[in-house]
């Protein structure tokens, strides 16, 4: 039992799903154009949620908000079931397959025996597709993955029903309506909108903008705060955070770039070209930084790498960043 | 980022490849493989060198008689109380109460069991202080 399923991989699995899925039933539609549609960009830095014990930073907007979004605003009707049950949520997941429709699941990372042990951490967000099944092993396009990949039944019934925050409770989700043709201007617009909505407005010092400020002030004071040495492990998550498996380079700046450019293209209009160059230099600004904290990490930090020229960079960032979204707020609505 | 700049520094990623944006000379994006960043590679060991240096701490106090070997079991699945009490369906206060060596050395088959199987040891392999001195390099090794 096989479905015929494009599989591509992508940089990121959520976005990735969402574009598969889409792409499955109608015209192809790339990951960044999911990601900019689902209005994917985001930033905050939340000193009060830890992970591992240190603070959180995220480049992305809430897990799952991206495909709800996306699909809303192309119009695409999905159905989405979490289950008390596993053995329930596995017999439905048979079911849907045996009528030839490709499944999204969202699971936890830590039960799939695919995943090289260096990724396996207790993540509950990871997305995957399931479009087949052979004997007791389905088949998974996991975006993540450069080829589709394959998990025994008990492995991917435990994944998807890993416990901990944000437990996925057997999630699957099916899309049951898509429209002949997307109207991608509109939710493009919609999805610049509301990114540049978040990152601008939002009345909260940790998100945004401002929260990169705010992320500026507080790393210049983790050495004196912090110790040096947990410091270091601060700049550490920062830099996992950002270039993680599945940000696609600079915390979501380069697909976000991509995006735009797409973009260009299908409203046919150049300003958005010149948008997608500013937002990979902002993206090369991050990456600056991630080589900086790494050398502090490495201990081979020299004199340019202080906690201040972090700070600054960061700043140069949300300077860049701000100014950037100003200008595509008042680009889209005009 | 340039094409011409995407980093390949293989480290972490057993050979798997993943997808970086880059821009080509036409200026156009353009999805590029990168076996991996020098950067990733550091802060990932950072992050792996702390928890083997906290499955130490906790190897240590089970051989030291201090907490039961299911304070190893729980270390090396990167669990704490709380996410443990979850996956075996017991309240956290008694999870807590199995890390005592006392009170584990008295628990029944049956709880054990649970244990056992969300760990995939066998019952025996969980009492005996002994597996605590298994190699086992976290996040080089695979636990399934």
């Amino acid at each position: 039992m096989k479905i015929d399923f494009p599989h591509r991989q992508s940089a990121h699995c959520e976005s990735g799903v969402t574009a598969n899925l889409i792409s499955h039933y109608c015209q192809p539609v790339s990951e960044a154009m999911a990601f900019g549609v689902g209005a994917g960009l985001f930033f905050a830095y939340a000193p009060f949620i830890r992970l591992n014990d240190l603070p959180l930073t995220t480049f992305r907007s809430l897990s799952g908000a991206i495909y709800k979004r996306a699909m809303k605003e192309l119009g695409i009707t999905v159905k989405t079931e979490k289950f008390r049950s596993p053995v329930a949520a596995m017999a439905a997941l048979d079911e849907a397959l045996e009528e030839g429709i490709p499944v999204g699941l969202q699971t936890g990372a830590w039960w799939l025996p695919y995943f090289p042990p260096a990724y396996r951490f207790h993540f509950n967000m990871h997305n995957m597709v399931v479009f087949g099944k052979e004997g007791t092993e389905y088949l998974i396009s996991d975006p993540v993955f450069p080829e589709p990949v394959r998990c025994d039944h008990e492995n991917l019934m435990k994944a998807r029903f890993t416990k901990g925050t944000m437990a996925p409770k057997g999630k699957m989700y099916t899309l049951t309506a898509v429209p002949e043709q997307l109207d991608l201007a509109s939710a493009i617009k919609s999805g610049i909108l509301a990114m540049t909505k978040a990152m601008l407005k939002t009345p909260l010092p940790i998100v945004g903008v401002k929260g990169i400020r705010f992320l500026a002030n507080r790393l210049e004071k983790w050495p004196r705060k912090l110790g040096e040495e947990k410091a270091l492990l601060c700049l550490g998550q920062l830099v996992r955070m950002q270039e993680e498996i599945g940000t696609g380079g600079a915390g979501f700046r380069f697909i976000y770039a991509a995006f735009l450019q797409e973009a260009a293209e299908v409203m046919h209009d150049q300003h958005f070209l010149r948008c997608s160059a500013a937002m990979t230099n902002i993206g090369d600004r991050w990456r600056d930084l991630a080589v900086m904290a790494a050398r502090n990490c490495k201990g081979r930090a020299r004199a340019e790498d202080s906690y201040p020229a972090m700070a600054a960079v960061l700043r140069d960032c949300a300077e860049q960043e701000k100014n950037l979204y100003l200008d595509l707020a008042e680009i889209v609505h005009s | 980022m340039l094409k011409k700049d995407v980093p390949q520094d293989s480290g972490m990623s057993e050979g798997l490849t993943e997808v970086c944006y880059a821009v080509g000379e036409d200026g156009r994006y353009d999805l590029v493989a990168s076996s991996g960043w020098e950067p990733k590679n550091i802060t990932n060991d950072q992050a792996w060198d702390v928890i083997a240096a906290q499955l130490e701490l906790v190897r240590a106090e089970v051989k030291a008689g201090r907490v039961s070997p299911l304070a190893y079991h729980m270390a090396k699945h990167q669990m704490d109380v709380t996410l443990l009490a979850q996956y075996v369906d017991l309240w956290r206060w008694r999870v807590r109460r199995h890390l005592r060596p006392k009170v584990f050395a008295g628990l029944s088959e049956a709880i054990l069991q649970k244990y056992a199987d969300l760990f995939d040891v066998s019952v025996a392999g969980l009492r005996d202080v002994a597996t605590v001195d298994e190699s086992y390099r976290p996040g080089k090794d695979r636990l399934i």
